[in-house]
């Protein structure tokens, strides 16, 4: 298919860009920001999205590459997933956007697509939205009127929707660093390799002598937004990870349940993953199946992050 | 209309575009450069996959407009003076390919693939792979002509191919 | 497409690799040549129709109904033609009086209904897809964009999309005759006799799916005039009966048609059609004068390509304890989609012969009914009959055995046909000419460590191991090669089954070979240069194959039903040898011998007992200058044959998966794959095995990955690739394959076909390795395609062991309308 027709604006410029997004917004224009266009462009060609413009920014320098601040990782939003996975900076500091930000697509779609652009397309199927909030990223924004924090918890509203307001661009995030105490994991469950997540779970699990002292968990298309699993998170909170075999249902037995009925407190406390989601029904899976995998996959998440 | 500068094969082109052309028409329709085809429109299938500025890219997921000033490398500009490049000979020896249409798209995922990974292991090459699909091979025969062409373009005297007998790889 | 070996550097670099192949006693056949076809398709020098660019061309673009099923109450295309660009805006009514009715060639039965078919829609559409306008315009982007301008209007009637609903009394009607589209009946033997009092009856309902071919290139046509002929040039198989049908359906005399399919990038049955857009492009060229071009998206095509599959099996099996088949009986709905296209009805039929499988058995009773629904046609996709079938048996042998508690290579041990029972005349009526399923299956369960996977699935179930092993047989044989004329004939099918060729020798001692065959990936341009070369004594190199232009190739019935080796190239081979009777003849006269003395040895033609002789070449020359020829000798060596085969060919072998399934998400996971597939003697061993390996693919995304899937409303969900999983390299294991070889008694060269026989054989072996790991939970079926989320239902509905519901009676999950 062949996109409709549409304006293409190539800002020399950050601040051209925010008046010219600002201009858009005043007159009531859809104008769509193009960062690395792998998820915008499908769109259009499959023309379910005819904006009147493309603002492409994918030139505007300042916005690619990654930093090391100190306490945090600062990420431009042009930076592509593949400069990402090769930044020494990401692996060492935030290895759990690396780890699912292999996972992103497929490499082609890597070398384009960038970590602003996921974020702020904000598909609640995509990897990255569930991992900012996990890592409780910060979200930096900017417009003529100047530059906004949004905490990640505040980013995602809806369904493709985000707190950024007309005239604002996402020029990258700022991920905290976690210390050596934290681990992380990225469990995604897909029905072929480069499909989209049936559901994810991103944990960043902080250990105390064997035991669980915070659990921070992302969910991955678990609903119109991506969420916390909040109820789990704090049923984590102090539990021995050393309990338990990771083994499965017995024969017979409820799937779900451990193999030889003993209880594993951290199964039981990833069995409230999904509490409180909303997930979507749709052709790969319906929404009692996704919270029984919301369930299972947090439990392995954990285990893999706190190993 | 946008005015773009854009180098395909070692040739120069200054084109006019439609915002809305995508990369992969300029090249075809434009260019005369049908050795690209098109096999999906949700960039899941990899056939038109090219290097643009070394790197490989889905040329249908891309704007003409975003190649401008860029370098793009297709099947067609693929090894030097009329020889082919290793794996392009490697995916004709293991037969890595039936009716073809994928193969454009494989050979540069292959090629792409071998820029981090030398010496990739089959699970390395499979992911690799995992955005272009082929319908004919089963893709046994393109993971061997990858491994073949990776040891090819590290210098290495391939193994001469077994063919038809049990094989495992 | 001619053959188009570089003469460059690149062609001598193809040539040089093309050595590796392992010469057997110098013979050709038999060796595993690099492909010839190779040096265009991996330089980006071919030609898919949709590269094809002629002066003055113009774009086509389809107006496609968002509706399942309605009366098309108003289309106005007025806006559409003003749009810049735009040449025609075209409707149904506007092709009223030319466009005819899309072709059935296969009327099956006497009750057969075969709808009015119009290649665009005008009074009611039938599935969501059908085209109801066209737009002709300057570029590509320009039609599509135009098409948004054009206003139908609808006036909705009731979809039909349930099988069993649509035979039922009161159902929405898709035509008007009713949702029956025919049905066909089979029976061999006593059944009745077989079930009665049978101590062992195996009850089974089988859903094969609905699937999208998904060939990699998208379908394009091109069609031109000169204002007295046509030229179509289309992404097909079956270039030489297309131009048979479109000649029938438009009226443009067959004479002025050329029909040409250049390269052609996948098929699997889907080309093999007579397409709305074929006809439609034609008649736009007529009518604007000016070449055409139309080429479909994928979302499109998804929407527009003929389906495959989509049955309901109810399949009973009726056994002595011991094992023993006593018989097998089959009531089938096939669903025919809104349409009968080229061959729909005459696909279940085509598995109507298969469902006894290897099996020796006393009766068989067969009962088919075609329904139609507001969906897209089905047709043929790899395979076509004979997936479901071997799928049915297969599955149902497995639940014998789990129902005898005996292992299920034994239970098949004791009901197959013995190597030694060879020619078999089948209770489905068919006569198997050779096989030797013994030896395939040990050499399978050698590969595969059948043993030592047994242990360890006993292992894991001790351990309740939440990654659960199973193990799945499938011992296949199917009928292809097709297929004897008067075979066909029997079952009102509208054609022959024979084959073309033609065999040249040129001037200068090179070999043109002209086949009726239409490959479209088979690498029918080396194989036949293989045949060629060992049957005229000539090199490899020197043979070139034309093939898939009906001004080239006159004659043919194209590629598909694995039909292109045991009949297109067995005349290939015949038109050879009439070749060299005509040079022996000629040879004999230059060399003053009788033709009886004149021998022929790798090329030359000698007298017996002497040195003196002449080579192949030499004779060409002679018969070109035509100075001294035999009385009577046309003076060319050349000769064309029409073969008509005798038999089917029965391909046969083992096939076994290992599969790991995790309990807890429902994960399946193919951890090793051995095919040992027995093809008779084989021509190229590479060509081979890699026919085997795509069709293997094929049949394992079936049982795990893909299914069309239309909403409650008749939309068809599944449009992209993101939604329709065809699986990537990461998604399949590697496969490991062998080969035992059994040479076809029903023909010269003895092969067999290979081109369905993976998929035909994979899909039983991957879900019998699910459920063979899922016995413990009280599992004895997994609806296709085994999704992890279907797993998970099934293992939640499942009895637990020991309930008296094991073993017996249908699968734990209850489809939640999402079929």
């Amino acid at each position: 298919m062949i996109p409709a027709t549409f304006d293409y604006i190539r800002p020399a410029s950050l601040d051209e860009a925010c008046h010219v997004l600002r201009d858009a917004g005043d007159s009531g224009d859809d104008v769509k920001v193009l960062a690395g266009g792998q998820s915008l462009l499908p769109l259009l060609r499959l023309r379910l999205a005819y904006p009147s413009a493309l603002v492409d920014l994918g030139r505007l320098p300042g916005l690619r590459g990654v930093e090391d601040r100190g306490d945090h990782v600062f990420i431009g939003a042009l930076t592509t997933h593949d400069e990402v996975l090769r930044s020494p900076v990401v692996r060492e500091h935030v290895p759990l956007v690396a780890m699912a930000t292999a996972t992103v697509a497929d490499p082609a779609v890597r070398h384009r697509g960038t970590f602003g652009g996921s974020l702020a397309h904000a598909d609640p199927a995509g990897d990255l939205p569930a991992v900012a909030l996990a890592l409780d990223c910060v979200f930096i924004a900017r417009s003529a009127e100047g530059e906004r924090e949004i905490p990640a918890a505040e980013f995602f509203t809806d369904y493709l929707e985000t707190a950024l307001r007309p005239g604002e661009v996402l020029i990258g995030v700022r991920a905290p660093k976690l210390g050596a105490d934290w681990g992380f994991h990225y469990e995604k469950f897909t029905r072929t390799a480069q499909a989209w997540a049936i559901v994810g779970v991103a944990a960043a699990v902080r250990s105390e002598g064997g035991d669980i002292a915070e659990a921070r968990i992302g969910l991955t298309n678990m609903g119109p937004t991506p969420l916390r699993a909040q109820v789990a998170e704090e049923a984590l909170r102090g539990l021995g990870v050393a309990h338990g075999n990771g083994g499965g249902p017995a024969p017979g037995s409820a799937p779900g349940s451990a193999p030889d009925g003993a209880r594993d407190p951290v199964r039981d406390a990833c069995g409230q993953a999904a509490e409180g989601a909303s997930p979507p029904s749709d052709l790969h899976a319906r929404p009692d199946y996704r919270a029984h995998l919301a369930r299972v996959l947090t439990y392995r998440a954990v285990r893999a992050a706190s190993a | 209309m946008p005015r773009i500068t854009v180098t395909v094969d070692g040739i120069t082109y200054e084109e006019e575009v439609e915002p809305r052309l995508l990369l992969v028409h300029l090249l075809r329709d434009r260019l005369g450069k049908t050795g690209t085809p098109v096999g999906c429109d949700t960039g899941n299938c990899g056939a038109c996959t090219v290097m643009l500025d070394g790197k490989s890219v889905k040329s249908c997921s891309v704007l003409a407009a975003q190649a401008d000033e860029c370098d793009v490398v297709t099947i067609e500009g693929l090894g030097r003076a009329g020889e082919l490049h290793p794996m392009q000979q490697a995916f004709h020896a293991e037969h890595a390919l039936q009716c073809g249409y994928c193969t454009p798209g494989m050979i540069m995922a292959a090629i792409d693939l071998l820029r981090d990974t030398p010496d990739p292991s089959d699970e390395a090459i499979r992911e690799g792979l995992e955005g272009n699909l082929c319908r004919c091979t089963g893709y046994s025969n393109i993971v061997r002509a990858v491994r073949r062409g990776a040891r090819e373009m590290s210098g290495e005297t391939p193994a001469p191919a077994t063919g038809g007998e049990v094989r495992t790889s | 497409m001619t053959e188009q070996l570089d003469a460059g550097l690149v062609g001598r670099q193809i040539a040089e690799s093309d050595q590796l192949g392992d010469p057997k006693d110098g013979r050709e056949v038999g060796r595993a040549r690099r492909r010839k076809e190779d040096a265009r398709l991996i330089t980006g020098r071919t030609t898919w129709t949709d590269n094809i660019q002629l002066p003055g061309m113009l774009y086509v673009a389809f107006l496609r109904s968002p509706i399942a099923h309605a009366r098309i109450t108003r289309v106005d295309a007025s806006a559409a033609r003003a749009r810049p660009g735009v040449v025609a805006a075209l409707t149904g009514r506007d092709f009223a009086d030319e466009q005819g009715s899309l072709p059935c060639a296969w009327p099956v039965s006497e009750d057969v209904v075969i709808p009015d078919h119009p290649p665009m829609a005008s009074d009611e559409v039938r599935y969501v897809g059908e085209a109801v306008a066209c737009v002709v315009a300057t570029d590509r982007y320009k039609a599509v964009d135009a098409l948004e301008a054009i206003e139908v209007d609808y006036e909705p009637l009731e979809a039909v999309l349930d099988m069993t609903e649509a035979l039922a009394e009161g159902s929405p009607k898709v035509h008007e005759a009713g949702n029956q589209a025919f049905t066909w009946k089979f029976s061999g033997g006593d059944a009745e006799a077989a079930f009665r009092d049978a101590p062992v009856v195996i009850d089974r309902t089988y859903v094969q799916q609905r699937l999208i071919p998904t060939a990699m290139e998208p379908r394009a046509v091109v069609a031109t005039t000169d204002g007295g002929s046509f030229t179509v040039y289309s992404a097909t198989q079956i270039p030489h009966i297309l131009r048979v049908m479109l000649a029938l359906t438009t009226g443009i005399p067959e004479h002025r048609l050329r029909v040409i399919a250049p390269d052609v990038g996948g098929g699997f049955g889907s080309k093999l059609q007579v397409t709305a857009e074929e006809v439609l492009c034609l008649l736009l060229t007529r009518r604007l004068g000016k070449p055409v071009k139309w080429t479909e998206s994928r979302s499109e095509g998804n929407l527009t390509v003929h389906h495959g599959r989509d049955q309901i099996q109810k399949i009973s099996l009726a056994a002595e304890r011991d094992g023993r088949i006593r018989g097998v009986r089959v009531d089938l709905l096939a669903d025919m989609g809104a349409y009968l296209m080229l061959v729909t009805p005459g696909i279940p039929l085509l598995g109507a012969f298969m469902y006894n499988g290897i099996y020796k058995m006393d009766a068989y009773d067969f009962r088919c009914t075609g329904v139609f629904t507001t969906k897209m046609p089905t047709d043929a996709y790899r395979g076509a009959g004979r997936p479901e079938a071997t799928f049915a048996i297969e599955r149902t042998v497995d639940e014998l055995a789990h129902e005898l508690g005996m292992d299920p290579l034994e239970v098949r041990r004791r009901n197959w046909i013995t190597h030694q029972e060879f020619p078999y005349a089948t209770i489905a009526g068919l006569t198997y000419d050779s096989g030797n399923y013994e030896a395939a299956t040990d050499r399978a369960m050698a590969l595969l460590g059948y043993d030592k996977l047994r242990a360890e699935q006993a292992d894991r179930r001790d351990r309740r191991d939440p990654v659960q092993l199973g193990i799945g047989v499938s011992t296949y044989t199917e009928m292809c090669g097709l297929a004897p004329s008067r075979v066909l004939g029997s079952l009102s099918y509208g054609a022959g089954g024979w084959e073309h060729a033609a065999v040249r020798v040129l001037p200068t001692g090179k070999v043109e070979v002209v086949t009726g065959s239409s490959a479209h990936g088979q690498g029918h341009e080396t194989a036949w240069s293989q045949i060629a070369a060992d049957a005229l004594g000539v090199p490899f190199e020197d043979v070139s194959v034309l093939h898939g232009d009906t001004a080239i190739a006159p004659q043919g019935m194209d590629t598909y039903g694995s039909r292109s080796l045991v009949v297109g190239g067995i005349a290939v081979l015949r038109a050879c040898e009439k070749v060299k009777a005509k040079a022996a003849e000629l040879a004999a006269h230059l060399l003053e011998a009788s033709p009886d003395d004149v021998e022929f040895s790798t090329g030359t033609f000698a007298v017996r007992g002497t040195s003196e002789g002449k080579t192949i070449q030499e004779l060409a020359l002679a018969a070109f200058a035509a100075h001294d020829l035999p009385e009577g000798f046309e003076p060319r060596l050349d000769a064309e044959v029409t073969f008509d085969p005798e038999n089917f060919s029965f391909p046969h072998g083992t096939h076994l998966c290992a599969a790991e399934v995790d309990t807890e998400t429902g994960m399946v996971r193919i951890r090793s794959y051995v095919a040992v597939d027995d093809v008779g003697h084989v021509v190229n061993p590479l060509i081979v095995e890699g026919q085997v390996h795509g069709g293997i693919a094929q049949g394992i995304a079936q049982a795990l990955f893909e299914e069309a899937v239309y909403d409650s409303d008749g939309n068809l969900l599944t449009t992209t690739m993101a939604d329709y999983l065809i699986p990537s390299a990461a998604d399949l294991p590697d496969f490991v394959t062998d080969r035992t070889e059994t040479p076809a008694a029903s023909n010269p060269l003895g092969v067999k076909g290979v081109g369905e026989a993976g998929t035909i054989a994979s899909t039983p072996a991957v879900v019998n390795a699910i459920v063979d790991a899922l016995r413990p939970y009280g599992v004895n079926d997994v609806p296709m395609p085994c999704t992890p989320e279907r797993v998970w239902r099934t293992l939640a509905g499942a009895a637990p062991p020991g309930s008296t519901a094991a073993g017996r009676g249908g699968a734990g999950e209850s489809e939640g309308g999402e079929r």
